[in-house]
């Protein structure tokens, strides 16, 4: 399998102070990586570094690019599409508009897209006159990862995608997210709280502890580690 | 009656004015936080270009449509080089980096131009119109200002770059992350602020006689229409700006000398401030957690 996002030695900077301090993680192509760790641990600052949010040092590599020095937008262009922290939904504009947003660097119709993601997520075709600020936590998530989605991202980015949302919401967000990986080879880079569900989906894992890897391998290793089923498995 | 009606249209004039330049300060105001205190003096210097084109012997129109385009540009320019520095700095740096624009365009202007007042023609004919209601000017000056009305709305509700420019303002860190460069977009913003500005400064050169202060008590009545609108309100900044122009019509004719109209303008910050400070279309965005 090849990479098509890969960290070597990555170090992030708030400011003066170091927070990341020399990661390496390996996105494999149409696959899913997940990272782990308790919150501080750098999950969020590792998701920012790869989209240019963050000062940042060593290499990052995408499908053969050095993103290190490219503007956030530029990096959003070359097919990075990043879901933040609170989803970053335009709260004031319509669900329409919010996907249309997503279709803004894309390449192709953006309503033939548009259509795709109601089919997708039939409750966003039921409220796309709506302004986004007024759906519920999981209606927003579902557009903010449509939103993504319209940019026919070749790598996905999520940060705590189910974070305050109902486990069957969650579920059905994870199911399209697995559809859309399988068939259109989209790349997942994933930080997630609920560590057994990320698990069960992801190919790689890595575990984050103040700023350092300090467990990485395949999903089902990190699985059975009896160290991490006790921290964060629960079992 | 007739007088009434006759002072509502030439307060409707007066205020398609103070709505552009409101509509100008909205503008930049949702993009940037900021209240841009240098916007009348930037138009004030448009008209300039303007005049100094008329004067070249150009068509007033070709002026007119060279004016806004070297505006806007301009505006562009100004973002980029004065406004884009301080762009982290706190708020209050950047609005004392716009009252500094405004000293310096103002000077600027006076060393130029000299501050003696100047005639400046009006393309449009002095007429009675509708039985002595309003006049031809009148009539033209409303007309030019919904014209560019519906042109921006057009614009910002239903091309691509409109929307990315909104979404720039809204939310800028998103905006990156769909790909939209933020910095242009603000740039643009400026840019059709100035020209928006350029507009209202030509529109009411004719009357008020152009000299380097010409629009100091304009941004004023603008700003007035900006608060009562709800300073994020760009529909808000319209009407906000056609009460002002009225009410300050009305007043200065029935209630007090003409020479205190501009107290009008302050009475009404201090009423909206107090007792509505969201301003009449200000809203709160709806928000669900």
């Amino acid at each position: 399998m090849t990479a098509i996002l890969e960290l070597r030695a990555v170090k992030a900077f708030y400011g003066q102070s170091e927070v990341l301090h020399g990661v390496d993680l390996v996105v494999e192509e149409a696959g899913m990586t997940v990272l782990l760790g308790a919150n501080g641990a750098g999950k969020t600052t590792t998701l920012r570094a790869v989209c240019g949010m963050v000062r940042s040092e060593g290499e990052i590599l995408f499908a053969g690019r050095r993103l290190e020095r490219c503007a956030t937008e530029q990096i959003a262009g070359f097919g990075v599409a990043h879901v933040p922290e609170g989803r970053g939904t335009f709260i004031g504009l319509t669900v329409e508009e919010n996907l249309r947003i997503g279709g803004y660097t894309a390449a192709g119709r953006p309503d033939e897209k548009m259509q795709l993601m109601y089919g997708y997520f039939p409750i966003l075709a039921q409220r796309r006159r709506q302004q986004a600020g007024a759906l519920s936590g999981g209606e927003q998530q579902m557009l903010a990862i449509a939103r993504a989605l319209m940019m026919s991202p070749r790598l996905l980015v999520l940060d705590e995608p189910s974070f305050g949302l109902a486990p069957r919401v969650v579920e059905a967000i994870f199911a399209i997210i697995e559809r859309i990986r399988r068939e259109q080879q989209m790349s997942v880079l994933l930080v997630e709280q609920n560590a057994s569900l990320a698990l069960e989906m992801a190919d790689r894992a890595y575990l984050l502890e103040t700023g350092y890897v300090v467990s990485s391998g395949s999903a089902k290793m990190l699985a059975d580690d009896p160290q991490i089923r006790r921290s964060y498995l629960g079992y | 009656m007739h007088q009434l009606l006759q002072q509502i249209f030439s307060g409707l004039a007066a205020g398609a004015v103070y709505a552009s330049l409101a509509l100008a300060l909205v503008m930049i105001y949702r993009a940037t936080d900021l209240v841009n205190f240098a916007q009348g003096e930037m138009a004030m210097f448009s008209t300039y270009i303007a005049w100094t084109l008329v004067n070249a012997e150009l068509p007033f129109w070709a002026a007119f449509v060279i004016t806004l385009a070297v505006s806007f540009v301009g505006g562009m320019l100004i973002e980029r080089i004065v406004i884009r520095p301080v762009e982290n700095a706190p708020i209050l740096t950047a609005v004392v980096v716009t009252i500094g624009l405004l000293l310096i365009f103002n000077a600027t202007a006076g060393w130029i131009y000299s501050y003696t007042l100047q005639e400046f023609p009006s393309p449009f004919p002095d007429r009675p119109l509708f039985g002595a209601l309003m006049t031809t000017r009148d009539m033209g000056v409303i007309a030019v200002t919904l014209a560019m009305l519906v042109a921006l709305f057009c614009f910002f509700r239903f091309t691509a770059t409109g929307l990315a420019m909104r979404a720039a303002a809204q939310n800028p860190e998103s905006a990156r992350l769909s790909g939209i460069n933020v910095g242009r977009m603000l740039a643009l913003g400026w840019g059709f602020a100035a020209a928006i500005g350029a507009v209202a400064g030509i529109m009411v050169a004719p009357v008020l006689f152009l000299d380097p202060n010409m629009m100091s008590g304009v941004l004023l009545y603008a700003f007035t229409g900006a608060l009562l609108g709800g300073i994020t309100s760009p529909v808000g900044a319209v009407i906000g700006g056609l009460i002002v122009g009225v009410t300050e019509n009305l007043v200065g004719t029935y209630l007090i000398a003409s020479q205190l109209k501009l107290t009008v303008a302050l009475i009404l910050i201090i009423i909206v401030l107090v007792f509505r400070p969201n301003g009449l279309f200000g809203t709160a965005v709806v928000r669900r957690v």
